[in-house]
């Protein structure tokens, strides 16, 4: 039974050139960063009403995306949930195309024909977004079908929260999986909550995906998923299993959102204190000590973090410059040959 | 040319397809060593093999979900859903999911599927196996919903299908299954979006999709030997897309529209086509167009009951006859 630990917790490694190195460390602290920061500014920008509709920011939750997205390789497929947009970033789209967008604009990801829940970059291997619970565990499922039958040797991994473990389509993919040994990878990021009902008051078991797993014959894997490291090795394991032919691996991350459900939730229904425990576990925290435990020099750091505020403001000035998406697109795109005739 | 059954035809179709493309791959429950529950796949197991024709766990959501994955990323799935009523579980890849991803991603994501059904009445199984869903998939934007009358429609239209590069609804109707009907020899390949007018005639236009068809064919017959009346009979086959000339034109000739439809009464696809003569062809129509429906009940099971409430050539010619005699 693999049980990791949280990393924050863990003892540092045995130095730079442990099995991670620093290249990745680096890049796996700039993708973290990134992530905050666009999500920062996206729900700055909601309050200045210049994020219309819904959005789902995965701020606390950055090491899941990070760890991850890092250990794919190109040709990888991610399957996101409407709580999308860092798994989009991890994979390498511009914040631009994503606040653009969240913001409406014509040089926004999908020109504003999909919006925030529906974040998708093929060309990333961003295979979509998908805002019906539970419905991309089963499309992740076909997609690894796709690799196993053509012999191809990318992964399909797929993200989702908690209370998603509740939906039938889950147990249909993760037996579906287990039955026909795909390449998948589920990732159950447990963030404890469902929309705003804790998951343990609606849920049989205490790990909501990791106690579900011996019903399909899969490991029981349960890791802290604010630690990086520890995500990015977790990630690595289950891919090598996937690209062996040895079947797919559902991995619960323990996690925590910083902010409210979507962007209209306060989060009143928190605990006392649940919060402030949990930022003392924060993710980009853990991991600028993690980096100062392996020798990066402040420095080092510093650059990052101005690159990326620049990228994240650059992208902002961009989207608040960007036109609004044209009224022509209202009817593009609906069949294959471009348009929506449904008649001659 | 060969007699063959629809049942042998929805066979001999994917077997074209996979024939032809490495990419066509078939999944679905009870399809593969068993041969379907209405053994209209049997043989393409021994033939294709166990990696291209694949047994699944009882998952609607899951088989819909993975065909949508496969065709995602490259192939062109076959997905059965042993009875069209159980869309119901699945529902949410029908219309949420394959219709609407290309338009959400602004055109990056294909979905070339096809998903077979079982569908339609007759077979005295009740409420929960007998349900005619052509209107559940027809109002759904993104999706193209087909349904044959003979075997040789479910040859070429399943091969156009398979061909086709968004996801098609195949509904195959379960009464027809054992139905015969000469086929030519060779490949065949036909259109979406195209009516077929199979019976000329001057009077009235009678529209009929699936097992409707046989019945407004042979109520066509005995409304001429009768009672002098010259139906034309248009089979829609393809609700999406909608071959409207070919029904404008007929409508044009005969001035007279009736739609046979094996759907509940409310919202059933002969209400939009209504619609679209009503906007389209108003001055061309000498009377009201007529519906000839199934009651909006939910089905019944004993052979009596389920006889009376869908239309039968009784039910059309009485129904013609008095609109156009009083
Ligand atoms: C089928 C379905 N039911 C309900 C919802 C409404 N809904 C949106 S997000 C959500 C909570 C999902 O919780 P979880 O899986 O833990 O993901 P998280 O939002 O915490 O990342 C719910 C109930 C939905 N989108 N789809
Ligand atoms: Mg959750």
């Amino acid at each position: 039974m693999a049980t990791a630990r949280n990393s924050a917790q863990a003892a540092p490694g045995s130095g730079l050139n442990d099995d991670i190195g620093e290249d990745k460390r680096l890049a796996l602290y700039r993708s973290q960063l990134r992530i905050r920061e666009a999500e920062q500014r996206a729900f700055d920008l909601f309050l200045q009403n210049l994020v219309k509709g819904t959005s789902h920011l995965s701020l606390g939750q950055e090491a899941v995306a990070s760890g991850f997205a890092e250990a794919m390789q190109k040709g990888d497929l991610s399957f996101c949930t409407y709580r999308g947009h860092a798994h989009t970033l991890a994979r390498g789209v511009s914040v631009e195309k994503v606040l653009g967008e969240l913001m409406q604009r014509d040089n926004g990801l999908m020109r504003g024909k999909g919006g925030s829940m529906h974040l998708t970059s093929e060309e990333h291997g961003v295979m979509g977004s998908y805002a019906i619970i539970g419905a991309h565990l089963p499309i992740a499922c076909g997609a690894a079908w796709r690799a196993q039958y053509k012999g191809d040797k990318d992964v399909s991994v797929c993200f989702f929260g908690d209370g998603t473990t509740n939906i039938g389509a889950f147990h249909e993919a993760l037996n579906f999986a287990a039955v026909w040994k795909l390449p998948v990878v589920f990732v159950c990021e447990n963030n404890l909550y469902m929309e705003y009902t804790p998951i343990g008051d609606v849920t049989a078991v205490p790990h909501p995906a990791a106690d579900r797993a011996a019903a399909y014959r899969l490991e029981r894997i349960i890791i802290g998923g604010n630690g990086a490291d520890v995500v990015y090795r977790t990630a690595q394991k289950a891919y090598a299993k996937a690209r062996a032919g040895e079947g797919p691996s559902l991995i619960e991350a323990l996690t925590y959102r910083h902010s409210g459900h979507s962007r209209a939730d306060p989060a009143k229904y928190r605990p006392e204190g649940e919060l402030e425990k949990w930022k003392e576990r924060d993710p980009i925290k853990i991991y600028r000590e993690r980096l100062k435990q392996f020798g990066v020099g402040d420095k080092v750091i510093a650059g990052i973090d101005a690159e990326v505020r620049k990228e994240v403001d650059d992208a902002t000035e961009a989207c608040k410059a960007a036109p609004m998406p044209p009224l022509d697109i209202l009817t593009t795109d609906v069949y294959a040959d471009g348009g929506w005739a449904w008649r001659n | 040319m060969a007699e063959i059954t629809y049942r042998d035809a929805v066979i001999r179709g994917i077997a074209q397809e996979m024939s032809r493309d490495n990419d066509v791959v078939f999944l679905g429950e009870d399809v593969a060593k068993a041969g379907g529950v209405f053994k209209a796949t049997v043989g393409l197991y021994e033939q294709f093999g166990p990696l291209r024709v694949r047994d699944t766990p009882i998952s609607e959501q899951a088989i819909l979900g993975a065909a949508m994955g496969a065709a995602m990323t490259g192939l062109k799935p076959i997905a059965e859903i042993m009875f069209s009523d159980f869309f119901a579980v699945c529902f949410d890849y029908i219309a949420n999911e394959f219709p609407k991803s290309r338009y959400m991603s602004n055109g990056q994501t294909k979905c070339p599927l096809v998903v077979r059904t079982g569908n339609g009445a007759g077979s005295r199984f009740g409420a929960q196996h007998s349900q005619s869903v052509e209107n559940w998939c027809m109002m759904i934007p993104g999706l193209k919903v087909v349904a044959p009358s003979s075997p040789v429609d479910v040859i070429g239209l399943l091969a156009a299908a398979v061909r086709d590069p968004d996801p098609v609804i195949f509904l195959e109707h379960k009464s027809l299954y054992p139905t015969k009907g000469e086929v030519p020899d060779g490949e065949i390949v036909d259109k979406l979006g195209t009516a077929k007018i199979l019976r000329p005639g001057r009077d009235a236009t009678i529209l009929a999709l699936a097992l409707m068809v046989p019945r407004a064919l042979e109520a066509a017959e005995r409304l001429k030997a009768e009672h002098g009346i010259d139906c034309e009979v248009v089979d829609v086959r393809s609700l999406v897309p909608l071959d409207t000339q070919t029904i404008l034109g007929s409508v044009a000739k005969t001035h007279r529209l009736f739609t046979v439809e094996e759907n509940p009464r409310l919202c059933g696809w002969g209400a939009e086509i209504v619609s679209i003569v009503a906007d389209e062809a108003f001055y061309d129509l000498d009377s009201p167009p007529v519906r000839i429906t199934t009651p909006h009940i939910p089905l019944p099971a004993a052979d009596i009951l389920e006889d009376i409430v869908l239309p039968t050539p009784e039910r059309i010619v009485d129904t013609v006859r008095r609109s156009l005699q009083g």
